[in-house]
């Protein structure tokens, strides 16, 4: 379905739980984003969010419309919600109720959106004036954007969903408004491990990741149980802060590490480790970072939250395009954001890069730029929080995953900035050959023979 | 005999000074070796690995260098997260002196009604000996989570492992009066306000500002690793900000700075200590 299909026509699928995601033809869409005018389309996306709130369920939307006709359904629907109203409130531009904003990042290259816009001027673009401060650790980005110190964070993209279920944190409602990259992450061994590539021969290991709720969590865990080793038993996992990843491998307190970049090309940079593999291989196009809001912000500050969330997918996109990529890690490399020789965020962003073995790889999707928040991503994280025991109990999936994944918004501000949003906000993807569905979480979680759950 | 001629400590302690930089230059030159991999990787990464080697620690030569560099531009501002050093040290002792204001607003009085009253004394006991020794950084959790600021969270860090020193001491420092002070001033019916302030406090002063000595020092200690763990700004940020860019000499550079300005905080409160002290 495309984000701007017509809600009222009983025949479109809202919600997306179809398994292909790609439901809609690309023509189609295509075809529907040149012939309406944008006015239109903002119009159509708050006619849809109108439904969706009503009808939650996509198949009572459907038997409604067939039952009392589109038009009937339109009229009532006006008589208790003033959809003109709302369709004027979310297509104009208001002035953003606070311009000075705090945005906390953690210099990491999948910030890269984030910092960014600050030094390229896509923030004052938007009319803001948003100061963007490093933080020192996950669990301080937590606690500043919970105390409102932060206006809006980069965070990790398992952070808002544990944040709102209340794991590791008091249930908060938090959401993501956008994913920040996709792939960009690579286990990075020690270089005494260079003949030991094979991850059964791995046993009794130390690792580190950033987060316990993080990408890099669910994919070292994820890539040794596929190759039969108990990430909780075999090997050990500890949280280490990025920054003192590479140190610490250099100490050889550790022997490996799934870690954000620019951390991997740092460790080869310095001679201490070598990249085992990239995460795009263990998952093509995962999501890892992502910028998050308290919904405190997003609903008493629409207009800021707007142009700041404009300003954040307006620098993706142009991260998104290879010509700029040196351009931008230039812009990030200096002291006062990723504090980085430039060659490193160059390798990383380029995707021309020295693997610590001696071979220049050219990869130039080692890291990519995507903002849309796909509710599927959601959904296989919060199934992988429960294999390993993180979530206690039963949950919504499908409605957790659209209150923190906020892809009607992206979808709408992406067509603002030029970019062509995704038709649907749920596809099915591969992780290391195991094809994932989103309509069936708990089989999901069943099907592994290593977890918690 | 060496000792007995006044530059001889001076130069004794040039003398260790000297060693100790030509073993470290000793330790750090350069190893020579041959590029193992070719020319477009060697671009890629950085002069020992391409060597195959790990990067090695910086000489005395390039840490003077970073030092002299920080000297010469001590207070520039290239935006939020980059910040000269002279500022980075200003804000950590503006942090300090706030804490440990706090705290001796808190534990000087508090230390004087324990050292004055054995029931107070008794009842307190407990909560001192177990609260003490716990490590002021396992607050900052609890800090952030409650007072919901970091920058409050850092002055309460200092502030907790400040004011025991200053209690303990001020306790002592008041229970250990003479006994025959305080009968002279029963015999002589000082109200017990005047005999606090002008029999008590003179008396235990010089404990008092011990206690004090002590608290600054931990207080700057702490200071860092609590820099450290919230990020922002201060000595310890900068510190963490290097350790992020693994830059052995920036973190060199802030070591002499921090043990420098260490040094004068703990010299002033030894001064201060001399002004109270009465020859008995």
């Amino acid at each position: 379905m495309s984000v701007f299909d017509d809600p009222f026509d009983p025949a479109t699928p809202l919600t997306g739980t179809c398994s292909c995601g790609d439901h809609a033809s690309q023509g189609e869409h295509d075809a529907a984003f040149h012939a309406a005018e944008e006015d239109a389309l903002a119009g159509r996306v708050v006619e849809q969010a109108v439904m969706r709130a009503v009808f939650p369920d996509d198949r009572t939307r459907r038997v409604f419309l067939r039952t009392v006709g589109a038009g009937t359904a339109l009229a009532a629907i006006s008589q208790f919600f003033p959809l003109g109203l709302a369709k004027e409130a979310f297509a104009a531009d208001g002035k953003p109720e606070k311009t000075g904003l705090k945005v906390g990042f953690i210099p990491i290259t999948c910030a890269t959106p984030i910092i960014m816009a600050h030094p390229m001027g896509f923030y004052t673009k938007h009319g803001l004036d948003v100061e963007v401060v490093k933080t020192a650790g996950w669990a301080v980005v937590r606690d500043k954007a919970l105390n409102k110190e932060y206006d809006a964070a980069h965070m990790l993209s398992p952070m808002p969903l544990a944040i709102t279920v209340g794991a590791g944190a008091n249930p908060i409602p938090y959401t993501m408004p956008a994913v920040e990259n996709i792939n960009g992450q690579a286990i990075t061994l020690a270089m005494k491990h260079k003949d030991r590539r094979d991850p059964q021969s791995w046993k009794g290991f130390k690792f580190a990741v950033p987060f316990d709720y993080s990408m890099h969590n669910y994919l070292l865990r994820y890539y040794v149980a596929e190759h039969g080793i108990d990430p909780d038993k075999d090997i050990q996992i500890r949280v280490v802060p990025p920054p003192e990843m590479v140190a610490n491998l250099r100490a050889d307190n550790i022997d490996g590490f799934l870690a954000p970049d620019p951390v991997n090309q740092r460790a080869v940079y310095d001679g201490v480790g070598f990249i085992h593999i990239l995460s795009k291989d263990i998952w093509e196009n995962h999501p890892c970072c992502a910028f998050a809001a308290s919904k405190e912000f997003v609903t008493t500050m629409p207009n800021t939250y707007r142009a700041l969330l404009k300003a954040i997918i307006d620098a993706t996109a142009y991260a998104r395009k290879p010509e700029n990529r040196k351009e931008i890690a230039a812009a990030i490399a200096p002291p006062n954001y990723l504090n980085q020789p430039v060659t490193v965020v160059e390798q990383v962003l380029t995707g021309t890069f020295a693997d610590g073995l001696g071979n220049v790889r050219r990869v130039p999707n080692r890291i990519d730029f995507d903002p849309f928040p796909w509710h599927s991503f959601a959904v296989w994280i919060m199934t992988q929080m429960k294999r390993w025991g993180q979530i206690k109990g039963d949950i919504d999936y499908a409605k957790v995953a659209r209150e923190v994944y906020l892809a009607t918004d992206t979808a709408r501000l992406m067509q603002e900035v030029g970019l062509t949003p995704p038709a649907g906000t749920s596809k099915s993807f591969v992780v290391m050959g195991k094809p994932f569905d989103p309509a069936k979480p708990r089989d999901y979680v069943n099907s592994f023979a290593i977890k918690r759950a | 005999m060496l000792s007995a001629k006044p530059w001889g400590p001076a130069l004794l302690s040039l003398l260790i000074l000297a060693v100790f930089l030509g073993a470290w230059h000793a330790a750090t030159l350069p190893e020579k070796g041959a590029q193992v991999v070719d020319d477009e990787y060697a671009k890629l990464v950085g002069k020992s690995a391409a060597t195959g080697q790990k990067s090695a620690m910086p000489g005395p030569a390039d840490v003077a260098k970073k030092i002299w560099s920080h000297v010469n531009d001590p207070f520039y501002v290239r935006g939020t997260n980059d910040k000269g050093i002279g500022i980075q040290l200003a804000y950590s002792i503006g942090r300090v002196l706030v804490g440990f204001a706090l705290a001796a607003l808190v534990a000087i009085p508090l230390g004087f009604l324990i050292g004055m009253s054995p029931t107070v004394y008794r009842a307190l006991d407990p909560f001192i000996q177990v609260l003490k020794p716990v490590s002021p950084l396992a607050w900052m959790p609890l800090a952030l989570f409650t007072i919901k600021d970091s920058g409050l969270s850092a002055i309460f860090v200092i502030f907790i492992c400040s004011v025991w020193p200053m209690l303990v001491n001020t306790a002592f420092g008041v229970m250990s009066v003479r006994k025959e002070w305080l009968n002279v001033a029963r015999t002589l019916e000082v109200r017990p306000l005047r005999k606090a302030f002008r029999v008590v406090l003179p008396a235990a002063a010089p404990t008092i500002m011990t206690g004090m000595r002590i608290s600054v020092g931990i207080a700057w200690l702490v200071i860092v690793a609590a820099e450290m763990l919230v990020g922002g700004t201060g000595i310890g940020y900068f510190v963490w900000n290097e350790w992020n860019n693994l830059s052995i000499s920036n973190i060199l550079s802030a070591i002499l700075a921090i043990g420098l300005v260490g040094m004068l905080l703990d010299a002033l409160l030894a001064r201060l200590a001399r002004a109270v002290t009465f020859p008995e």
